[in-house]
């Protein structure tokens, strides 16, 4: 069957596309996390959390869905991508998960009783289950831009050779960290626009400045890092970006700064990096006059420092360091033209109504949420 | 070659995530459809009782949402974790479904729950209808394309297996979506959820009948579960699974397992109503007969034939056999591409690669198999017979109770007719039912697929990541831990909320005093039977 469009093309839509789906869910989950691990620190009293607790109650389980989608577009356009992440990161990815199962129950059975200790074991259970998957997804792409201890036998069978304990290296904490922030900031901001003038909210405005400049910090950091320690990987053979989606077919050579090429070959990817800082120093602002201007930046920041973390790697998705030639590539780790091209017409069609209904959800509930409304009956 | 203890233990753990994600999403998809009754109701008649009615089940389909929600997580992500080469193999044609149903159905549904629940009184009446209605709508289109991913592995249609990537890709995409065997099994699995939902309300309804309390609202509810429910048990037992089988060799065997009918019998073949499966020498021991009967249900003829278990691991064989061939033809095409030779080879001998694949629990190349181990690998495509046969008579048994149980329901409340007390009981009792027989169907499914993971494609085994059994222990018993907790937690609330009743909040410290309903504090004398038509 004739396609409408090549097989090179679609593999960049959708590298595209992927990207799409991680920034959204940094944008949408991504306040929630920060809202959660903010939690027990802006708010004291019983009445403060659930006013935290309910200016994400109604809104997170959709926000989730981005990361669910996430994953089942991995599994569906890059299968290589999505089987050796997820087995290679094995037990990390069971933390994630544990903290993610402990959030909805959190939210929904917190309210379901009045005890003290009830209450505050599920503030705490929250608490995990945003700080938790923030740092994990930090560390996980640390340890991607330094790629990861994979292997590929002729079959295409993957065998991962580190540990839950080799993931924790300085520079991958540094990039856990710098999640932590960011999303932090995220959050904070949420609550700035989202709820009641008061304690809670100067509470969040004041660790959503802090935590905004330590993105900045944090973020400087890892990129110095990044550029000094030499890090990144470079294609040597002439790869057809038509060709097979076969990892086995090329030669890959460990190249210091190879991380970096990209800025000088397409300068627009500048772009990525020059919003992390200018939307968190935006963020900054916006907390410190608490006002929307804070959400604006915190997005832009996000935004920004997740694409540039693709944009750096480009057209490598997971290098591995003990095989080079095996690294995972966009051109040679996708699904076949036909599921990409699918896969495509799927997106399109669903996303934009995606973003509707999702727009139309926000509209019913805007306004800043009240003590009064947040402890009603029937709320979290 | 995969180590085979990782196998098992990866099995284990999806079996055990799989079966108690499965008691929380049953009862989510009939429960929302049970809400946009019941709002339906409220919406036409503005009557103040439906609206409590919806929002007292509207609480617990929340409780049982949450976890169905948070347990569906492990479920996509143990694909990629557990089951790489799996995930390698097949994920051209599986991803798409599953990211599908992201896109289509779950977004739909989790991003308006929260206005189900919170949006009362911030959207107009058939605005909030609506969104009911959209998350009903969209649970049920996530168990869509949930089976149309399952029905794949039980027969994979619409692909090939590629010698350039070492994977299956999607040739017919159209095929995999309409797949029959997929939407079989979606008409069944969404029924089967319908009958849960039904019974949990006409149970827990029946108990309120029984405590007297709450009656407005239990006798409706009774009215909505009774109907609804005797529709969905007619159909999850006469759309049921049947129409999937005999399709493959695959297919043939798990109904051949199911009957534990170990020889082909002259057609119409009978069906043995219960016996024991003796699988070590293949007979089944103390069986009762009934003549004519199976080849009938299966066949839908007097003359169609139903494969017994033997002559069906002839045919594994010769396909293991050929197999083998089609093994050495993808070896020698991924040292030289482009040799026509072997290319001509495989095209001809590629329908039973996976075949071949069943000989690397005993062989690194199958190509150095002997006689002996060809012939333990056909008999290895049994499956365990008495798990088979013995799950697919309990499920069945209890899907006939249950026709039966909604239409003495239904006659009680369309003739409004006295609920006699032994009729409640066994309402109530028959609550857990539904569930015992969702498990065991899944049971009949899986384990009636072995040794398959894609039936006929990829043996199990071969599927699973490169991991330590260390490694899935520790998940296992993380596993095990954090779902056992939240199991506790989960029915405990259930029961309180249900005890609590509609309109109650939520107790003050010290368990026991304080709810606003003061109807089972003081227990009026129980009447034998209950009027209906008050």
């Amino acid at each position: 069957m004739e396609l409408p469009l090549d097989y090179a093309t679609l593999k960049v839509l959708w590298w595209g596309l992927v990207g799409v789906l991680l920034i959204g869910y940094a944008l949408t989950d991504g306040y929630d996390l920060g809202v959660a691990s903010l939690l027990p620190f802006v708010a004291k009293t019983d009445k403060e959390r659930r006013l935290v607790i309910n200016s994400i109650g109604p809104m997170w389980e959709g926000h989730q869905v981005w990361l669910i989608t996430g994953g089942g577009a991995l599994f569906a356009a890059w299968p290589y991508v999505y089987a050796i992440s997820f087995s290679g990161f094995y037990l990390a990815m069971f933390v994630v998960l544990a903290a993610l199962i402990l959030r909805p129950v959190g939210f929904k059975y917190r309210s379901k009783r009045e005890s003290t200790t009830w209450r505050t074991s599920w503030d705490w259970a929250l608490f995990v289950g945003g700080f938790v998957p923030a740092l994990i997804f930090g560390v996980a792409l640390g340890n991607v831009l330094q790629g990861v201890p994979f292997d590929i036998d002729r079959t295409l069978r993957a065998t991962y050779s580190g540990g839950l304990i080799g993931l924790l290296n300085p520079f991958a904490l540094l990039c856990g960290l710098a999640s932590v922030a960011m999303l932090v900031v995220h959050g904070a901001s949420w609550l700035v626009v989202k709820i009641e003038h008061g304690h809670v909210l100067n509470r969040a405005a004041k660790f959503g400045q802090i935590a905004a400049l330590l993105v900045i910090v944090f973020y400087a950091a890892a990129g110095v890092w990044l550029a000094m320690a030499g890090m990144g990987y470079r294609i040597v053979t002439d790869m057809d970006p038509n060709g097979v989606a076969n990892p086995l077919r090329k030669d890959v050579v460990v190249e210091a700064g190879a991380w970096l090429t990209n800025y000088g070959k397409y300068p627009w990817m500048i772009l990525a990096p020059a919003l992390g800082f200018i939307g968190s120093a935006l963020a900054f602002v916006g907390l410190k006059n608490k006002t929307s201007l804070s959400l604006i930046g915190s997005g832009l920041a996000a935004t920004g420092i997740v694409a540039s973390v693709g944009a750096s790697m480009f057209p490598f998705i997971l290098p591995s360091s003990i095989n080079p030639d095996a690294s995972l590539t966009v051109w040679d780790s996708s699904s076949s033209h036909l599921t990409l091209f699918i896969m495509l017409i799927v997106t399109v069609i669903f996303v934009p109504i995606i973003l509707a209904y999702t727009a139309w959800v926000f509209k019913v509930l805007w306004g800043r949420l009240t003590t009064e409304e947040a402890t009603a009956p029937g709320t979290y | 070659m995969p180590e085979l203890l990782v196998a098992d233990l990866s099995r284990w753990q999806f079996a055990l995530t799989a079966m108690y994600h499965f008691l929380f999403v049953p009862l989510t998809l009939g429960l929302s459809m049970l809400l946009v009754v019941m709002e339906g109701a409220y919406v036409m008649t503005g009557k103040e009782v439906w609206r409590r009615t919806t929002k007292f089940w509207g609480n617990l389909f929340g409780i049982n949402f949450v976890l169905g929600v948070a347990t569906g997580i492990t479920m996509e992500f143990q694909f990629g974790m557990n089951w790489s080469y799996y995930s390698h193999y097949v994920g051209d044609i599986f991803g798409a479904p599953l990211a599908i149903e992201g896109l289509m159905a779950f977004f739909l549904e989790a991003t308006l729950v929260g206005l189900m629940f919170f949006g009362w009184d911030k959207l107009s009446r058939p605005a909030h209808w609506l969104v009911t209605f959209l998350v009903a709508l969209g649970s049920n289109l996530s168990a869509l394309w949930i089976l149309i991913a399952n029905g794949w592995m039980q027969n994979p249609v619409g692909s090939e297996f590629n010698p350039d990537t070492m994977r299956m890709e999607v040739t017919n995409f159209m095929e995999v979506l309409f797949n029959p065997v997929a939407q079989a099994k979606f008409v069944h699995t969404v029924s089967a959820g319908y009958v849960t939902a039904s019974v949990f309300v006409l149970g827990i309804s029946a108990w309120y009948v029984l405590k007297n309390r709450h009656l407005g609202l239990a006798k409706r509810s009774m009215a909505v579960a009774a109907s609804f429910g005797l529709l969905s048990a007619l159909s999850v037992v006469v759309l049921g699974d049947e129409s999937g089988y005999a399709l493959t060799d695959n297919q043939k065997m798990k109904l051949a397992a199911l009957e534990a009918m170990w020889e082909t019998e002259p057609a119409p073949a009978g069906l043995t109503l219960i016996g024991i499966p003796n699988q070590a020498e293949h007979k089944t021991e103390y069986a009762i007969h009934v003549p004519y009967v199976l080849g009938l249900i299966a066949t839908r003829s007097l003359d169609g034939e139903v494969e017994g278990i033997l002559p069906l691991v002839a045919v594994a064989e010769d396909r293991i056999e050929n197999g083998i061939r089609a093994y050495k033809a993808v070896e020698t095409l991924n040292d030289d591409p482009n040799n026509i030779e072997a290319r001509e080879i495989f095209e001809q001998t590629k329908q039973d690669l996976g075949y071949a694949m069943l000989l690397k629990r005993y062989v690194d190349d199958p190509a150095t198999a002997d006689r002996a181990t060809i012939e333990k690998a056909a008999m290895d495509t049994v499956p365990n017979v008495a798990m088979a046969f013995f799950s697919f008579r309990f499920m069945a048994g209890i899907g006939f109770l249950f026709i039966a149980v909604f239409a003495v329901a239904f006659y009680f409340v369309s003739l409004k007719r006295n609920v006699p007390r032994w009729f409640l009981y066994l309402a109530l009792y028959s609550i857990p039912l539904p569930w015992i027989a969702a498990e065991l169907g899944w049971l009949l499914a899986e384990t009636g697929r072995q040794p398959w993971v894609i039936d006929g494609v990829l043996p199990t085994f071969m599927g699973v990541s490169s991991l330590s059994a260390t490694q899935v222990i520790m998940t296992m018993v993380g596993f095990t831990l954090l779902y056992g907790t939240l199991a506790v937690i989960e029915i405990s609330l259930m029961i309180r909320a249900v005890k609590l009743g509609p309109g109650a909040r939520i107790l003050p410290k010290g368990i026991g005093g304080g709810t606003q309903d003061t109807s089972d504090q003081a227990v009026p004398a129980r009447p034998r039977t209950i009027q209906f038509d008050k």
